[in-house]
């Protein structure tokens, strides 16, 4: 539980989508294996913020890295399971619904969202930043708020003309009993929720107050939009936004720096922006990826592999490292290209939901799975 | 033309298509409701568009350009049940894009949906069996003898024609040793000049050439003997006759609940059953079965719309895209956001569909691009719509402009409480005035708001 404060822990999940190359955010810049392995696509020894003498950040990860040392931030080192998929979707679904080997449409948070709002009573008790959710907010029955843009969230936002009389005939037609099953009443139930999220949720812009200045990037919007509904203490426990663009077979060089450069620059503005209104306390965040990339470079960037990185970053975080760096050394190359993992994502679950959000993981990750010890008693 | 026979057609185009205008409508009933079904199921008149023209609009080799091109077909097929089906082979035969990467074999996947769908099942299963993308999506590439991968050999059973139950874990490991060195030829890369076709390639070194034993039959079986065998199950009979009553007819429960749960309707599928078999195996022949059953005429109002069908239904109605014209770019994702990316679905196992095709956020943006749609006066169907009430030139009274304006956006059938609200809010203004030049502007802001509100119905999310 969060550390110091009497309100509820929060969390905030940002998924890093295409397979981020967990090699090149945090570089084994004394390895002679790496470079010679990524003759095409490292990065220059001379160019890396060195945090110790093995490994340096990312150069465009300068924010990120006085996060860490601050001591904000947990690196979770060689994240994976068995048998990793090498597809996004299989292995995106397997990271949303904890299910490595059968397809399941129950998502982790979603779970976890039915036993924070056992009623189902606030549909902002789950908030998801982007278009379309993603399955691990979703579990049938369990309201859950998707917002594509805050600014104009809700039904009938683009209508111009007498869009308030519209929507109150609208509302007339979705709660009267047509009388013909549950899946009309279940429509009603749906249109329902979204206009009271949409009545609450919009108060939030109005309220806030910052001089924190976000990038104008997606994560920064979407992080911000995160900030902005918090601030406003709407009862939202889980936060989902996304970061997409991180599957590199191609110009990895060009692309991946701009994308760490935004995501590292958009997590400490969210942070310093919580500390700012006094709130750093119980938000939490974790930060995780798919896969992470083969060992070896493609000639212009990296195909999917395995044993990539995840992070938390809070105040109630006892920063550092979690869990070893998968050892590059050729001979213990997992499918004699990958690196191998060495703690389940679903340890990462367990702990964030028991230990954190005060869940029960057990059920929500199918399993008892090595918890770690990551934040501040 | 009684309202009923035009509301039937409606109902028959929703379903063999995407829907129909008001034009059409009266046209096909005209022709009368088993002369269209006939014509449907006859797929001889494929569209009639120059390939260079849809390219030049939606090209490119991501795969959007291709969703562009296949829901300009949607929308402009003179045959739509051409894609109706193969939107139904891509529900079941679901391969996605996020594995395969290579958004034209995709695309050419779908071609031979288009091209087999009506056909013979067992010629379907073949081309399937052969498809690169789908030996790719599934790793039967892998699939060699003495290392068998058995992906695709166990969803051909499981999800592609029998469904679990009707065959032992034994019989699926021969049917993918059956499938041992059915692979594809390496395409060229993509660049510098642009998509390379890759084509089966049956390889003969790393097929299994031994004896197999499939659901009681013995031999040196290759993927062919096994796909003849599967065709002729009355189990594959019966799970096809489900697949195809859960699209057209009415929303079943998820399959993995097939084996476990019966149909709603267990007469209607032995008439699908007894139709596959009397046929050869003939889709088209089962299609035209069930477009003419009562089961079929009495399905109104039993299926939500999945978001493809909600779109091209958006679409029809606002009369737009008719050519191939820029802007429809902006369409592409207009269905991701409702749940469903075509080429991408989400699993092996396809969309979750019915009322799971319905959250928060889904129904919100399939609410908001429907009213966006049709508050557009610029869109054609739209002008039809307004010119059509307001050109009647005298005073109509709330309930005949409400009546129209179901009666002119194909045929729309709302429910008494619906149809109440919107009264309540057509009689708002008082009567309609059309031949008061000064009121026009108003009379349209009317009618688009009840416009706006009949496509955010509840009824308007079921097909």
């Amino acid at each position: 539980m969060s550390k110091g404060s009497n309100k509820p822990p929060v969390l905030v999940v940002v998924q890093l989508t295409g397979g981020c190359d967990f090699m090149n955010t945090l570089v084994p810049y004394n390895n002679s294996i790496y470079y010679d392995n990524r003759p095409k696509v490292s990065i220059p020894q001379d160019k890396v913020i060195p945090l110790n003498n093995e490994l340096g950040w990312h150069p465009e990860m300068g924010a990120f890295k006085n996060l860490f040392d601050q001591g904000d931030v947990a690196v979770i080192q060689g994240i994976g399971y068995p048998d990793a998929s090498r597809s996004h979707f299989r292995a995106m679904d397997v990271w949303h619904t904890c299910e490595p080997h059968e397809i399941s449409t129950k998502g982790w948070l979603g779970q976890s969202i039915q036993e924070l709002d056992q009623n189902g009573e606030n549909p902002l008790t789950g908030v998801n930043f982007g278009r379309g959710l993603p399955r691990a907010m979703v579990k049938t029955g369990v309201p859950v708020t998707s917002v594509g843009d805050l600014d104009s969230y809700g039904l009938m936002t683009n209508i111009e003309r007498q869009r308030d009389q519209t929507l109150e005939f609208f509302k007339d037609m979705y709660s009267q009993a047509i009388g013909t099953g549950p899946v009309m009443d279940y429509l009603s139930q749906t249109a329902t929720d979204v206009m009271k999220g949409a009545d609450v949720i919009k108060q939030a812009p109005e309220m806030y107050e910052s001089k924190v200045e976000y990038g104008d990037d997606p994560i920064g919007k979407s992080l911000r939009d995160v900030a902005r509904v918090h601030l406003a203490d709407l009862g939202t426990r889980i936060f989902y936004t996304q970061h997409g663009g991180y599957d590199h077979h191609a110009n990895e060089n060009p692309s991946l720096p701009k994308l760490l450069g935004q995501m590292s620059r958009a997590v400490s503005d969210f942070q310093q922006d919580l500390r700012d209104h006094n709130e750093g306390d119980n938000v939490m965040m974790l930060i995780f990826t798919e896969f992470g990339r083969r060992i070896k470079d493609n000639g212009s960037g990296t195909d999917h592999g395995s044993g990539g990185g995840a992070y938390l970053v809070g105040n109630s975080v006892n920063g550092g490292f979690y869990g070893e760096y998968p050892s590059i050394h050729p001979s213990d190359w997992l499918n004699g290209e990958d690196m191998k993992h060495n703690v389940d994502f679903r340890g990462v679950y367990s702990t964030v939901l028991d230990q954190w959000m005060g869940i029960d993981p057990v059920n929500i990750v199918h399993g008892n799975f090595e918890q770690l010890d990551p934040f501040i008693k | 033309m009684s309202d009923n026979q035009i509301e039937l057609i409606a109902h028959l185009m929703r379903r063999a298509g995407f829907g129909a205008s008001r034009e059409e409508l009266t046209y096909l009933a005209e022709k009368g409701y088993s002369s269209v079904v006939s014509d449907l199921v006859s797929p001889t008149n494929d569209i009639n568009v120059d390939e260079d023209l849809l390219l030049r609009y939606y090209g490119g080799e991501a795969h959007r350009s291709h969703t562009g091109k296949w829901v300009y077909r949607m929308l402009n097929n003179p045959n739509p049940l051409i894609e109706k089906v193969a939107l139904f082979w891509h529900h079941i035969f679901a391969t996605g894009i996020t594995k395969v990467e290579n958004p034209y074999a995709c695309a050419t996947q779908i071609e031979t949906f288009r091209n087999f769908g009506m056909g013979k099942f067992d010629t379907l299963l073949l081309n399937l069996s052969k498809d690169p993308a789908m030996i790719f999506w599934l790793d039967n590439n892998e699939n060699r003898t003495g290392e068998p991968n058995e992906n695709y050999g166990r969803e051909l059973l499981e999800l592609f024609s029998m469904g679990v139950g009707n065959y032992t874990e034994f019989d699926l490991k021969e049917c993918a040793r059956a499938f041992t060195g059915w692979t594809f030829t390496q395409p060229l890369p993509r660049y510098p000049v642009g998509d390379w076709p890759s084509f089966f390639e049956f390889r003969s070194d790393a097929h299994d050439h031994g004896e197999k034993q499939f659901l009681g039959h013995v031999g040196n079986f290759n993927g062919e003997d096994i796909i003849e065998i599967i065709a002729k199950q009355p189990a594959t009979a019966l799970f096809l006759a489900r697949h195809m009553y859960n699209f057209f007819v009415a929303d079943e429960p998820q399959v993995p609940a097939w084996p476990h749960t019966p149909c709603q309707d267990p007469d209607a599928l032995d008439e699908l059953v007894k139709s596959y078999f009397a046929s050869g195996g003939n889709i088209a022949s089962m299609l035209e079965t069930l477009f003419n059953s009562d089961f079929f005429k009495k399905s109104q109002g039993k299926k939500i719309k999945s978001p493809t069908e909600l779109m091209l239904g958006i679409l029809k109605l606002s009369g737009t895209y008719k050519f191939p014209e820029p802007g429809m770019n902006n369409y592409w994702s207009a269905t991701d956001v409702m749940g469903q990316e075509i080429f991408n679905p989400p699993t092996v196992e396809g969309w979750h569909t019915g009322k799971e095709w319905i959250d928060g956020g889904t129904l919100n943006e399939r609410i908001n691009f429907a009213t966006t749609e049709v508050s557009n006066l610029n869109n054609p169907g739209i002008k039809f719509i307004l010119h059509r009430i307001t050109s009647n030139k005298q005073t109509m009274s709330p309930v005949e402009v409400v009546d129209q304006i179901l009666d002119l956006s194909g045929a729309m059938v709302v429910g008494e409480s619906t149809k109440a609200t919107l009264m309540e809010c057509a009689e708002e203004g008082g009567d309609f005035e059309m031949d008061n030049p000064n009121e026009l502007a108003e009379i349209n802001d009317r009618i688009i708001q009840i416009l706006q509100l009949a496509v955010a119905s509840r009824e308007y999310q079921f097909a």
